[in-house]
């Protein structure tokens, strides 16, 4: 006997908890089988569907940028509808706790560093200090937390053109830390409004920001506003500084990332999708061209996993869904074809930000999104892909990543449930 | 199972030197490994800190990156002491499992730990010998068995209790827990062995400390829903998993437990049987642990036919569907996976089919750490930060619809009751109730 389900998907980030959802709106009964925490807890929180094609953009509707995209992009397979879908299960994932639905239209929020990129979906929490929105600014960092340092990134915000004023404050944080204390127990200390020299936390923050504040009608910090009780946290600064207060999205690792990560595994929940985490797929057995059983490497033993259809969701060459060596590309799970300049040196260009080839490195999908061979036939006739491991989207320069990962997700997962439960 | 995984590659041995590199011995005492290739694998995600419920709430801990490939680095090039503060990891083992990046952390802290503990610690502190103490609490459980109520009612004495604390620091805040009447080995004794016998399905049983010597029911419900599946069970004699001892450091006890286990228990892979484990401290320890840390003959094989009970049902019979056809009377959990659940990806299996089961309704209460991690929790000096780690726990647990916590792990079911005073139960225990 192996645990057997009717779809078995295959990673844990953004795509496969997208295909796993999609999948159980078939009626189909579904397992996410996922080794490490995903790249979502490194990643920003944010959701970019497309900001940049080619040499287009930034594109306020990011529709409007499809037809710039290469031809073997994988928003060409799943279609304007593809990426809707995904965006519509992302958003009855999250509920309130994201903005940005209300409209087709990019928001432009600010990046840690300063910058400003258009993006599908935000955090609530992020949403007062949106670029495209009015108001001064006054950017709160702090000594201890060095990833955000907000007189720079106040001067980036200033020189990129924002029609408003941006100043950049750094204090110190009511409560000292060790010097390389974790932005967790930033937030646990507001969290819990820990008492502190003069008072509480919150309170002796707030007073420490009013005494900087010099008209500015907005507040923004690094993402580290409290973790569980974060709303009760943002309000009471914002009552008591008279204005609201935002958070900027931070590097890893990332307190908004470690969050969507938490709905995502939440909605699974609510949606009956069964999970099994901490161990990797190693292995599988096919017969006549259909995987039969994955196997899972369940500390030192093999476990086997069954399922109808399987979606392959393993991430990119962060997510560990591609291996590379100095010679060769791999899928490691089922050894999926990735088709690779020979010439090693062709891999890269030399400028940090050029068009590399490494960036569209990935399987090679057919219209149903089944991974293809050298000849481009189907390799496996049960075995769908989404998210980092499909070849062909620059998610970095296109400001793409998640948007790929949902579209790919909610049709990968949605023919593997149709498939299965026929 | 992390990369460093084999003690065993011939060119790592004390002094042995090969064209590539010489070997570094790092920990030449307590070990032959090398630890090096995890260390060079971390590439500072801090993942691992962000994960870490000792560092969220204990200011002085530097986190598993220090103490892991950090730490592990500086030794190799100045030989460093081990720092104090791998006293203060709880081996959870969370690190491990955030890793993206494959370094053998607590394999690591383990190991430091152990030569901390041989090189540095004073064996006539106070410290030490309370850590031993605990550590050891098979010696003492088994003790305390032979005259269990006597036992009880001096743990349960404040008088006791202050003692304990005041000598030898160990929290006066528990209540120690109770000592069973007959312990699970008496009561297998007593109806004689096995009551089922076959050639095709079999499982020897480890039972662990705590349900021989604190909850026997575990172990019967264990056994009974095993027989009910037509499995042959046997209980060969055992020692402490070494659970306790690892994470205080004891390498050379946990060394002689697990010698006597490893033992007992691959004579019998042979004819056939696998190894259950009702607790996943045992079922982690005898899996990872072992392997990782030693080097005894038959130790991969124990390591690789040990199963957590559930998990091998699952595996092996058509659980789910068992389950869907019976009912159980209305009855409704709040439940924890323990940490060491969660590394061998465990941690939902409970909820998932519980789920299934009419009568029963069962919330997972999300993923903090119960913050006892066996004997941490039991250090006067660790009780409160414990105790802060686990109020998420209680939080949610007083959320959830449950009034009854369920968990796999005999310390943090301590540590849920503790903090809300529900009762607690085995997820063996339902499963009894359901089948049999
Ligand atoms: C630092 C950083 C910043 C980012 N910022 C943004 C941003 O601002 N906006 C945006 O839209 N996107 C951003 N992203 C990208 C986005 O979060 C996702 O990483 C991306 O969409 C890819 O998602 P995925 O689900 O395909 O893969 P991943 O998130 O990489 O997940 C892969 C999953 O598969 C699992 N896995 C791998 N191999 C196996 C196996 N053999 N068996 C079982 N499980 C396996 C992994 O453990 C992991 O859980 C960022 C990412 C990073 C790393
Ligand atoms: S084992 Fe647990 S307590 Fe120890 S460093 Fe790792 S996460 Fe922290
Ligand atoms: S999670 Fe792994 S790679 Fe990241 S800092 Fe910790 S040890 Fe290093």
């Amino acid at each position: 006997m192996a645990i057997t389900d009717d779809v078995l998907v295959i990673g844990g980030g953004i795509a496969a908890c997208t295909a796993a959802l999609s999948a159980a709106e078939t009626g189909a009964r579904v397992r996410l089988l996922a080794h490490k925490k995903s790249t979502l807890r490194q990643a920003s929180g944010l959701v970019d569907v497309l900001g940049y094609a080619g040499d287009e953009g930034p594109f306020s509707d990011p529709y409007a940028g499809l037809d710039a995209l290469p031809e073997d992009h994988p928003y060409h397979i799943v279609g304007e509808d593809g990426i809707r879908d995904g965006l519509r299960l992302f958003d009855e994932a999250v509920g309130d706790a994201y903005q940005g639905g209300h409209t087709d239209t990019n928001a432009l929020v600010m990046t840690h560093g300063g910058a400003v990129k258009p993006t599908a979906r935000y955090p609530e929490s992020v949403a007062p200090g949106l670029a495209s929105s009015s108001g001064d600014m006054l950017l709160v960092g702090f000594e201890n937390l060095t990833d955000f340092d907000a007189p720079v990134a106040a001067d980036h915000l200033t020189a990129a053109g924002v029609p408003f004023s941006v100043r950049g404050v750094t204090l110190e944080f009511p409560k000292s830390f060790r010097s390389d204390a974790k932005v967790t127990r930033f937030a646990k200390a507001l969290d819990r409004d820990e008492s502190v020299d003069g008072g509480t936390a919150r309170s002796v923050l707030a007073d420490a920001i009013d005494a900087e504040l010099d008209g500015e009608t907005r507040v923004g910090f690094p993402a580290m506003l409290g973790d569980d009780h974060d709303d009760e946290v943002r309000d009471e600064l914002a009552d008591r500084l008279g204005v609201p207060v935002f958070e900027v999205p931070t590097g890893p690792p990332s307190l908004l990332g470690l969050k969507l990560e938490d709905m995502l595994f939440d909605a699974l929940d609510e949606a009956g999708v069964r999970i099994s985490a901490g161990n990797p797929a190693v292995d599988f057995e096919a017969e006549d061209g259909r995987i039969e059983t994955v196997i899972v490497d369940q500390k030192s033993r093999r476990t086997p996993y069954e399922a109808d259809q399987i979606v392959l969701a393993t991430g990119g060459l962060v997510g560990k869904g591609i291996d590379s060596d100095r010679e060769h590309i791999t899928e490691p799970v089922f050894g999926c074809h990735i088709p690779h300049p020979e010439d090693r040196y062709e891999w890269s260009e030399p400028e940090a930000f050029g068009s590399h080839a490494f960036a569209r490195f990935g399987v090679v999908p057919d219209d149903e999104l089944r991974p293809t061979d050298e000849d481009g036939a189907v390799q496996f006739e049960n075995l769908r892909a989404a998210g980092g491991v499909v070849g062909g989207a620059d998610i970095a320069r296109e400001k793409s990543a998640s948007g790929v990962s949902l579209s790919t997700g909610a049709v990968a997962g949605r023919l593997a449930g149709e498939e299965a439960t026929q | 199972m992390s990369d460093a995984e084999s003690p065993t590659n011939p060119n790592l041995n004390p002094g042995a030197q090969t064209d590539d590199f010489e070997a570094v011995e790092v920990f030449p005492e307590s070990t032959d490994m090398d630890l090096r290739p995890g260390a060079d694998n971390c590439y500072k995600c801090t993942a691992c800190d962000v994960s870490c419920p000792v560092a969220e709430v204990d200011d002085e801990f530097p986190g598993p990156k220090f103490q892991g490939p950090e730490q592990w680095r500086l030794k190799r090039k100045d030989d460093e002491p081990v720092d104090d503060s791998i006293m203060s990891c709880s081996n959870c083992m969370r690190c491990d499992d955030a890793c993206p990046s494959g370094v053998p952390l607590s394999q690591m802290h383990n190991t430091a730990r152990g030569e901390y503990v041989e090189k540095e610690m004073d064996k006539l502190s106070r410290e030490y010998i309370r850590n031993r103490i605990l550590a050891n609490y098979g010696t003492l459980a088994q003790l305390g068995s032979m005259f269990p109520r006597l036992t009880n009612a001096m743990m349960g004495n404040s008088l006791v209790q202050m003692v304990n604390e005041k000598v030898l620091g160990i929290t006066s805040e528990r209540d120690f827990p109770a000592f069973a009447t007959q312990t699970f080995r008496e009561w297998w004794n007593e109806r004689g062995g096995p009551k089922v016998r076959s050639e095709e399905k079999r499982v020897a049983y480890f039972h662990g400390c705590y349900s021989n010597y604190n909850t026997p029911e575990v172990g019967k419900a264990m056994v009974r829903v095993f027989e009910s599946f037509g499995y042959e069970v046997v209980v060969p004699k055992q020692r402490c998993s070494g659970t306790p001892m690892f994470a205080n450091g004891m390498l050379e006890d946990a060394k002689r437990a697990a010698g006597i286990n490893v033992e007992n228990f691959s004579g019998l892979l042979n004819e056939g049987y696998d190894v259950i484990a009702s607790c996943t401290s045992c079922s982690m320890s005898l899996r990872q642990e072992y392997p990782e840390l030693f080097d005894i003959d038959g130790i991969k094989d124990v390591s690789e036919h040990t199963y957590e009970a559930l998990e091998y049902l699952r595996i092996h019979e058509n659980l789910e569907d068992e389950l869907r056809e019976v009912s159980v009377d209305d009855q409704s959990f709040a439940y924890h996976a323990p940490c060491h659940a969660r590394n061998q990806g465990l941690d939902r299996q409970s909820v998932e089919l519980f789920r299934e089961l009419d009568g029963v309704e069962i919330e997972d209460v999300g993923d903090s750490c119960s913050g006892i991690s066996g004997t941490y929790g039991w250090k006067e000096e660790k009780y409160d930060k414990s105790m802060q780690i686990a109020a998420d726990m209680f939080d949610h647990m007083e959320h959830a619809q449950g009034d009854v916590g369920m968990t796999e792990c005999p310390t943090c079911s301590m540590q849920m009751e503790h903090g809300t005073g529900y009762d607690i139960k085995h997820p063996l225990q339902l499963l009894e109730e359901a089948l049999v």
